[in-house]
């Protein structure tokens, strides 16, 4: 069973110490520092100021100024002395401050990160994992909310990771630093601090009372590639992944919808064997992702799963997405796939 | 009347009109050429400060020209690397054959041979006496005119060939266009089609060695015209704040395609005086010159490898060729530029040396030449063994699946096996004998 996360879980370490995702992130970067000379980690404002999210505090002075260190603002040039960094054979972790700017470094990711090892037949690689956070629910407006992850799962080479819960951000960041291909590692950041059900009226429900914040203190790993089912059920698959796996499970709860909701975690490569047996035993599937909806990674799963259970559906695939429209500041809450938008398309899935 | 400059005034109220200004080359297709405006200077005249100076000392290096051979075909000045003649026959040999491998390479195109090819003609001293200057395990992230490094470097001319030809013997399995070569082995960064990429990269790899504490520097080479990309300023932002062990060798040809220099700036300014603004040593040198040109890339190594951090060389030299094979610069430019460009060619101006001084004569360059050319047809002989390209002589099919990753994921394993079926549907009986 490909999508039962939890069994990889060491048995050990039991002691329900309790961590926020900005603690699992800085945890998985500092023990991967430890154990690997190679690993450097680089950005705008991650060394000495330990980064505006904190993800990376503390990281400099305890590992030293040539191993985190402060960068120009220039994702191209991030990105790109990270390509030169890999090929020496270093092991760079770059951080992209917000996903909204990684544009600037789009042609070294593309043209360059993703095509190394193919177009030198292995001579050289691009062993890199981009830190990014990403997704709105923020009031961050147009440049701080964005979810460009389809730009990158349309790109041959690149890896594009994003966890739901301190848990998985630890094991999931472990694995992409260990990897030999270039990783897009997405952060929601709404989700940095807790869980976000979607109400945004309501208080923040802090990491603390959720089950997904028990995080072993040493090393461990999630294989990439592996799907995590975050609950099980009957009446329909949710295929999502970030801030929306906290949304949409929080409008099945309380919907009282019995559905399967696979939280993906890996968009490339893509756990298709968790995808295909949900959606064979419900027969429907639900989509849900904050990203723009023509052409996103919704649009992807949709195709796969209609092609590859279609004598298995019994409604339309759905899709809830956010609109075709720039991120909005004032409009957030009208822009953001709530509970109303989710729950209507669990209405119209479920309605025979 | 009112200041047109005052805040208040509007447009229309006797504000002047502005004018765009356009750049435009000296010469078109038919016109004469006059380069009397280029200031050359004069061989040996240019001060070689130590390799510690500071950029703000040495200004007058990036707007100069550092030459070394002067009419007189002799050495002059501060900059003379003084190398032996065994070194400068070797140079000599490394430029000549590249130039005629330039040649048959630019027929084997023409032939159908393959698809593309790439001359340097003219260029050949930027590459090959550079790297000459530099240590053989020195990482260079070239651009894709400087197949003289690979020449210099030993790199077997039937790899080069079977690349180019993209045939089952070629190296990066038929899957790069002709010319972009990479060789780990010899410290040669995979070159991409994407412009100025490398300068970050080469900088990045020069961190590296910075902070493993390593021994080694980086070189990257870009053209003029690329300069313009935003990864150059990149690089030199970088290169100066972390005072990276890194040399960004800017090739001046006069030509990006059918822009002449002045679209990347050249009218106001020399490529090598970007260096100041970025607090990095800037050279400016004549790059049809196979001595300056050494002499300047081993004052920037020496430089890089005293951690007295970077530099940037310009090399004012002449494309004396279309950009590629795609391209006829008749269309853009005038055709006697070349002929009266004045710093001459370099592998002549090379050659004249070592007559000059008595270690070299016109049988044995003849010699030489006729053996380049007889080397480089053999080779390419035995490279046809290994097919030309569309020829049927290419990596199997499933290798376009591979490297794409590590390990292959489903979705390539899914569509490798598609590959292979409509191989299968095409030609039941298996592939027909070329």
């Amino acid at each position: 069973m490909s999508a039962e996360a939890k069994t990889e879980a060491p048995a050990v370490d039991t002691q329900e110490r309790r961590i926020n995702m900005i603690e699992a992130i800085n945890e998985a970067l500092d023990i991967m520092l430890e154990r690997d000379d190679d690993v450097i980690v680089m950005g705008e404002d991650v060394g000495y100021f330990g980064g505006v999210f904190r993800c990376t505090a503390g990281l400099q002075e305890k590992h030293g100024k040539t191993r985190v260190f402060d960068t120009p603002i220039s994702e191209c040039g991030i990105i790109g002395v990270a390509v030169g960094m890999g090929a020496y054979g270093l092991r760079p972790v770059p951080e992209i401050q917000f996903a909204d700017y990684i544009y600037p470094g789009l042609d070294q990711l593309i043209s360059e990160a993703a095509r190394l090892r193919y177009r030198s037949a292995t001579e050289y690689i691009a062993p890199m994992t981009v830190r990014s956070p990403f997704g709105g629910g923020i009031f961050g407006g147009q440049t701080h909310s964005q979810s460009p992850e389809s730009i990158f799962t349309h790109v041959s080479g690149l890896k594009t990771v994003i966890p739901a819960t301190p848990y998985d951000a630890k094991g999931l960041l472990i694995s992409c630093i260990e990897d030999n291909d270039p990783v897009i590692f997405f952060e929601p950041k709404r989700i940095y601090n807790g869980p976000f059900s979607g109400y945004y009226d309501k208080p923040v429900e802090p990491w603390k009372k959720h089950k997904d914040s028990v995080v072993p203190e040493g090393y461990y790993k999630i294989p990439l590639g592996k799907a995590r089912r975050v609950t099980e059920g009957e009446a329909v698959t949710v295929l999502t992944y970030g801030t929306m796996v906290h949304v949409a499970e929080a409008v099945c709860r309380e919907k009282g919808v019995d559905a399967e909701i696979l939280d993906l975690r890996t968009l490339v490569p893509l756990d298709i064997e968790a995808i295909e047996a949900s959606v064979k035993k419900t027969g429907r599937c639900l989509i849900v992702h904050e990203a723009t909806r023509t052409s996103g990674f919704g649009a992807e799963l949709s195709a796969l799963v209609t092609e590859r259970c279609f004598y298995h559906l019994e409604a339309p695939v759905e899709r809830v997405t956010g609109f075709d429209t720039p991120y909005p500041h004032s409009l957030e809450w009208a822009y953001f796939p709530g509970p109303v938008r989710i729950g209507e398309a669990l209405d119209a899935i479920l309605k025979d | 009347m009112a200041d047109p400059a005052e805040p208040n005034s509007k447009s229309g109220d006797n504000r002047p009109a502005l004018a765009l200004h356009v750049p435009e080359p000296r010469s078109r297709p038919g016109d004469p050429v006059n380069f009397k405006d280029v200031d050359v200077g004069e061989a040996g005249a240019q001060p070689r400060p130590d390799e510690s100076t500071k950029p703000e000392d040495m200004k007058d290096l990036a707007y100069g020209l550092v030459r070394v051979l002067g009419d007189d075909d002799k050495a002059h000045g501060p900059w003379d690397p003084k190398l032996d003649p065994e070194t400068l026959r070797t140079m000599l040999g490394h430029m000549a054959m590249v130039r005629a491998f330039d040649e048959r390479m630019f027929r084997g195109q023409r032939q159908g041979k393959t698809s593309f090819y790439m001359k340097c003609t003219g260029e050949e001293a930027t590459s090959v006496s550079a790297s000459m200057a530099l240590a053989s395990d020195d990482m260079v992230f070239p651009s894709y005119r400087q197949q003289g490094i690979l020449i210099a470097r030993g790199y077997p001319l039937i790899e080069m060939i079977n690349q180019i030809y993209s045939n089952k013997g070629d190296k990066l399995k038929g899957r790069q266009l002709p010319i972009m070569y990479s060789s780990r082995e010899h410290s040669f960064f995979s070159i991409s089609g994407n412009l100025a990429t490398q300068t970050p990269q080469a900088v990045g790899w020069a961190m590296a060695s910075a902070i493993k504490g390593d021994s080694r520097i980086a070189a990257t080479w870009v053209g003029e015209g690329s300069t313009a990309e935003g990864d150059f300023h990149s690089a030199c932002t970088f290169a100066a704040v972390y005072n990276a062990p890194v040399i960004l060798n800017v090739i001046n040809n006069q030509w990006a395609i059918s822009s002449f220099s002045g679209f990347a700036g050249s009218e106001r300014t020399t490529f090598a005086a970007r260096a100041l603004g970025y607090g990095l040593a800037g050279l400016r040198v004549d790059g049809n010159d196979a001595l300056a040109c050494y002499a300047a890339q081993r004052w920037a190594a020496n430089r890089a490898r005293a951690n007295q951090g970077p530099t940037l060389i310009e090399y004012f030299t002449y494309r004396a060729e279309g950009h590629s094979t795609s391209d006829d610069p008749s269309g853009y430019r005038s055709a006697q530029e070349r002929e009266e460009w004045p710093l001459g060619d370099p592998v002549m101006r090379l050659k004249n040396h070592l007559i000059a001084i008595g270690e070299w004569d016109e049988d044995r360059q003849a010699a030489m030449d006729k053996k380049c050319a007889e080397e480089v047809k053999a080779t390419t002989k035995e490279a046809e063994k290994n097919g030309i390209l569309g020829h049927g002589l290419h990596h199997p099919f499933h290798t376009m699946f591979e490297d794409v990753f590590e390990e292959l994921p489903w979705h390539l394993k899914e569509q490798a096996a598609q590959a292979a079926h409509e191989r299968e549907t095409k030609w039941p009986e298996g592939r027909p004998k070329q």
